[in-house]
């Protein structure tokens, strides 16, 4: 009775973990981040050769270094979504406190690897990027925050996690990475967004973007030239920009073939960055249908599922997670094809990067784990009487 | 707004009244508004997450849409995708104004090795050090043996040398196709073309691009593949450069001179037929530049267009020109020529004492300082200034030469009398002969400025006005005057009606004086003197006659016979058939003059 009444299921106790994860894990996801994974292997046999050779090392070495990174990346997503939400966010919470110390030492600790952005930790056998590790850490503790901020009588949990936004954004702004700033705003501004911005607010910040934007064009010229370049009609061939969409176009529909492609010996961020272009070129259209399907796929089933989820905490954090995966997937692909003006940003599990991709495993791992499909306490409203 | 009270009190003191714990309808109805406040957030929040997936679903087909539409499209261009593979472009050959090859290129090949690959590391050393000899063997074998990757042995090989290295047999030695730079004519016109190397390098292919002279000043030119290869055609003759060429340098041995220079031009238009600067160099195997030292002394230097010097008595005939235009005098003018000058504790002097008083037509044949530093003092200095300002003396020449732009003149910062006077006679401005040129060309073809050029034109350029044709005609017979009465009696070629001025000028120390026995004697000439055609000048640096009792340095017997001599034998090349002045005296009437 208490339990019809409190509207939970009787948990089947009994049940053993991985039939139970199996039966409500969101199996289409799981199986587009597997191809996506899969995706990315073969794209690293294609572009990081070039960069092998380049660097004097071994021809497959960052192929066989992504399946390595990727592998531990897939354990720790596939064990991140068997833990119930509740665990999921008290080793989020350590998470992003253990990120935030990280990245706070990082002006002082940090290397830069002749990059002119201190951004990595060197530990011998190969790099750590913090600000990657943060970004699961904070959405889960910002969604956490606002949904408490909702309860009756709780605490400012909106201002809270604005503060901590805006205090990541200062520290990140600082080696720089503006990347990866307005990506922790974006998904603030996304579980603020869901969790009942007023609209009026929504369009102040708006205005506020449009008038910093204005401000930076008239103020940097980096920045306006940068917007220049995009805005204007022509693209030089001979730029990032130039050899992408010439590449996309080179491929057409079912590509050069494979191994024929030319950019990714002309472009120095082939494998990271500009990842698409070599699969444009390469497999040609389909193949880039197939990523942006495969993206699109987790993206929307997440929120979906994330519409039928009652907890806010579980909707919250979720919906920040889903939506910064498919906005970087977004920013990535628009920048390769124009649609937005050069920003370094990499593909979520098919660019090459260690640090990327574990992170990658974790955000999805967090998602998996919010997406499953739990008892919504229906049945009890429908023995109570109240709608739905 | 109606106002839900936090306590639903009916049922609390109905519950009071039934002797009920009010409590637990009180937490009862907490949860209620609870669940209450949830549903209505999530029922928002689905809404907004509704949004959401819209957003992105129309995010994802945007991306997908605009791939599409590009990847339909064709490509715009041939993409460069190798590296290196953009830099294999013809660059466009260099010729002279009748279309003769002065500079064009050759494919040939680069050497290059990678030790990783080599099969003996040691012979192959060896044997290269055989096939060329300036290699160091030990070097060599250090590097193929050591932890380098890849090296440059040599930069162009012969088509021999190719064949010997392939004979080695090894594989760790390879050959880059290079397209290199070839000056057929060897050191000839080297400073109007100067010279090409080669900028960024790949393994398959090098950019050619010009390093001096016109190369680099039409280095876009010439590689830009939109002239599909039209070649550069310069004002050059080619015949004529290596006459001149030839002929300043036996009169620079003969006269013992250190250097020299030549610059024959096109009255009319400003065209440059030859340029000529000794010593020289090879444009296929330029010198490197003088690290320590003067500048002036490496044969890179372009003493017709970067050296500045004082250029002495030819300015005289300037200063005459602008006074006759200006009508201050005419050749029969009256000037005391008395010496010495004195102005201040300076003291101008003649070379040789002419006397009280001459004509302005003596002081040029005769060559009088105090007689031209007093038309000078009828002109002013401003005016003066102003007039070898339209001349083109106080700034670089415009010429088609990376080097114009180092030949800036040295002109007195106080244009004072004192300065006014010493230049109109050629002293204390310094000038290329390249501006002496110029001015000459201008002043003598009928009073139209031309600018000196290096590229050939078609048509004359009708210049701005500097003298009238009368002052033009008066100066050219003031100078042809010079060569049958005065002091360039050795610059008479019978048939050319040449016409010049001598100039004589001490060289100025390096700790500010003059040297005694250093001058620097030039002859600025231009012929026929009746139509004029062509202005040539003559500089040479440190010349000394000793055929004679005593050294004689003056202009006179030493750049004037130079000069004759280059008349003498480019004039013909030029097509310029010789008159027969006709003597007083002589009666005769030829047959064919008729």
């Amino acid at each position: 009775m208490t339990e019809m009444v409190h509207g939970a299921l009787p948990m089947r106790d009994g049940e053993p973990v991985l039939p139970k994860w199996w039966r409500t894990v969101d199996r289409w996801s799981l199986s587009c981040i597997l191809l996506l994974f899969g995706v990315g292997i073969l794209l690293g046999l294609a572009a990081s050769p070039p960069l092998a050779e380049r660097n004097g090392l071994e021809q497959f070495y960052y192929v066989e270094r992504q399946a390595l990174f990727g592998s531990v990346a897939l354990c720790v997503m596939v064990v991140l979504s068997m833990l119930p939400p509740d665990t999921v966010r008290r080793l989020a919470v350590m998470g992003f406190a253990g990120a935030f110390v990280a990245l706070v030492f990082l002006p002082f600790l940090g290397t830069d690897f002749g990059k002119g952005a201190v951004r990595w930790y060197s530990l011998g056998f190969g790099s750590v990027q913090p600000s990657e590790f943060l970004k699961p850490g904070y959405i889960v503790v910002a969604g956490w925050l606002i949904a408490a901020s909702q309860d009756l009588m709780g605490p400012p949990g909106k201002r809270i996690s604005l503060g901590l936004a805006v205090a990541i954004c200062f520290l990140l702004a600082m080696q720089p990475d503006f990347g990866q700033a307005a990506l922790i705003l974006f998904s603030w501004g996304v579980m603020y967004f869901v969790a009942g911005a007023p609209l009026i607010v929504l369009g102040g910040l708006a205005g506020i973007v449009v008038a910093a934007g204005t401000l930076a064009y008239n103020m940097s010229e980096h920045f306006a030239r940068r917007i220049d370049g995009f805005l204007s009609a022509e693209v030089d061939p001979t730029t990032q920009l130039g050899y992408a969409a010439g590449a996309i176009r080179e491929g057409g529909f079912f590509g050069v073939g494979v191994g024929e492609g030319r950019v990714k010996w002309s472009l120095p961020d082939a494998h990271t960055d500009f990842i698409i272009a070599v699969a444009a070129e390469e497999y040609g259209l389909i193949l880039v249908l197939v990523i942006i399907g495969l993206f699109a796929t987790v993206v929307l089933r997440s929120l979906v599922r994330l519409m039928k989820e009652r907890d806010a905490f579980t909707r919250l954090a979720g919906t920040g997670l889903a939506c910064t995966l498919g906005i970087q997937a977004i920013v990535n692909l628009s920048v390769a094809v124009r649609l937005l003006p050069a920003k370094g940003m990499t593909l979520p599990f098919v660019s090459y990067g260690g640090s990327s991709l574990i992170a990658a495993g974790i955000t999805l791992g967090i998602l998996l784990s919010f997406t499953r499909s739990r008892p919504q306490g229906g049945i009890g409203d429908a023995l109570t009487g109240r709608i739905r | 707004m109606i106002r839900t009270p936090l306590r639903p009190l009916p049922q609390i003191l109905a519950a009071r009244a039934r002797g009920q714990n009010p409590d637990a309808i009180e937490r009862e109805n907490l949860r209620l508004r609870h669940e209450e406040t949830r549903d209505a957030e999530r029922e928002r929040a689905e809404g907004r997450l509704l949004v959401l997936g819209i957003f992105f679903l129309c995010a994802f087909v945007l991306v997908g849409g605009r791939m599409g539409t590009l990847a339909a499209s064709d490509p715009e261009e041939p993409r460069a995708q190798v590296p290196g593979a953009s830099i294999l472009a013809q660059r466009a050959d260099i010729v002279d104004r009748s279309g003769r090859i002065l500079a064009t290129n050759l494919t040939t090949h680069s050497l290059y090795a990678q030790p990783p690959i080599m099969v003996d590391p040691l012979r192959a050393a060896e044997e290269l050090a055989t096939i060329f000899p300036d290699l160091d063997v030990e070097r060599l074998k250090k590097d193929f043996t050591g932890g380098r990757k890849f090296l440059w042995i040599k930069k162009k090989i012969s088509p021999e040398q190719q064949q010997a290295v392939h004979d080695i047999g090894e594989p760790g030695l390879l050959f880059g196709p290079r397209e290199m730079r070839l000056y057929p004519n060897g050191s000839l016109a080297s400073h109007v073309l100067g010279g090409a190397g080669f900028g960024r390098e790949g393994v398959h292919s090098a950019e050619v691009i010009g390093v001096a002279g016109v190369e680099k000043t039409f280095d876009d030119y010439l590689r830009d593949p939109a002239h599909g290869g039209a070649p550069l055609q310069l004002s050059i003759d080619l015949s004529v450069q290596a006459v001149t060429e030839e002929v300043l340098n036996g009169g620079m041995k003969l006269m013992n001179a250190k250097g020299a220079a030549a610059i024959l031009m096109d009255v009319h238009t400003g065209e440059i037929l030859s340029l000529a600067s000794l010593p020289d160099f090879d444009p296929n195997d330029r010198p490197v530049p003088l690290t320590k030292g003067d500048a002036a002394d490496s044969p890179l230097f372009n003493r017709a267009v970067q050296g500045v010097y004082e250029l002495g008595s030819t300015f005289k005939i300037l200063t005459v020109a602008q006074a006759m235009e200006l009508g201050l005098v005419n050749p029969g003018t009256v000037i005391d020529t008395k010496g010495p000058l004195r102005w201040g504790r300076h003291r101008i002097r003649d070379f040789r004492n002419y006397g009280d008083a001459l004509t302005v037509e003596q002081i040029i044949v005769k060559s009088s300082n105090i007689g031209t530093a007093r038309v000078a003092m009828m002109l002013g200095g401003d005016r003066q200034r102003a007039f070898l300002d339209r001349l083109g003396f106080l700034k670089p020449t415009k010429v088609e030469l990376v080097e114009a732009g180092a030949g800036r003149p040295l002109i007195p910062s106080n244009w004072s009398e004192i300065s006014t006077m010493t230049i109109s006679y050629g002293h204390g401005l310094s000038a290329s002969p390249l501006h002496l040129a110029t001015a000459y060309a201008s002043v003598l073809n009928g009073g139209r400025l031309v600018r000196p050029t290096l590229v050939k034109r078609d048509s004359p350029a009708e210049g701005e006005r500097v003298v009238s044709e009368e002052t033009s005609r008066v100066a050219r017979q003031l100078l042809r005057k010079v060569v049958t009465e005065g002091t360039a009696s050795f610059g008479e070629v019978r048939g050319y009606e040449v016409g010049g001025k001598t100039g004589t000028a001490d060289k100025p120390t390096p700790q500010g004086g003059y040297y005694d026995d250093k001058v620097i004697a030039t002859f600025a000439s231009v012929f026929p003197a009746s139509d004029p055609k062509y202005v040539l000048v003559v500089v040479l640096d440190e010349p000394v006659e000793t055929s004679g009792k005593e050294p004689r340095r003056t202009a006179g017997w030493t750049a004037v016979p130079v000069a004759a001599e280059i008349i003498r034998r480019t004039a013909p090349l030029l097509g310029l058939a010789p008159v027969i002045e006709s003597r007083a005296g002589n009666g005769i009437t030829l047959a064919s003059n008729r």
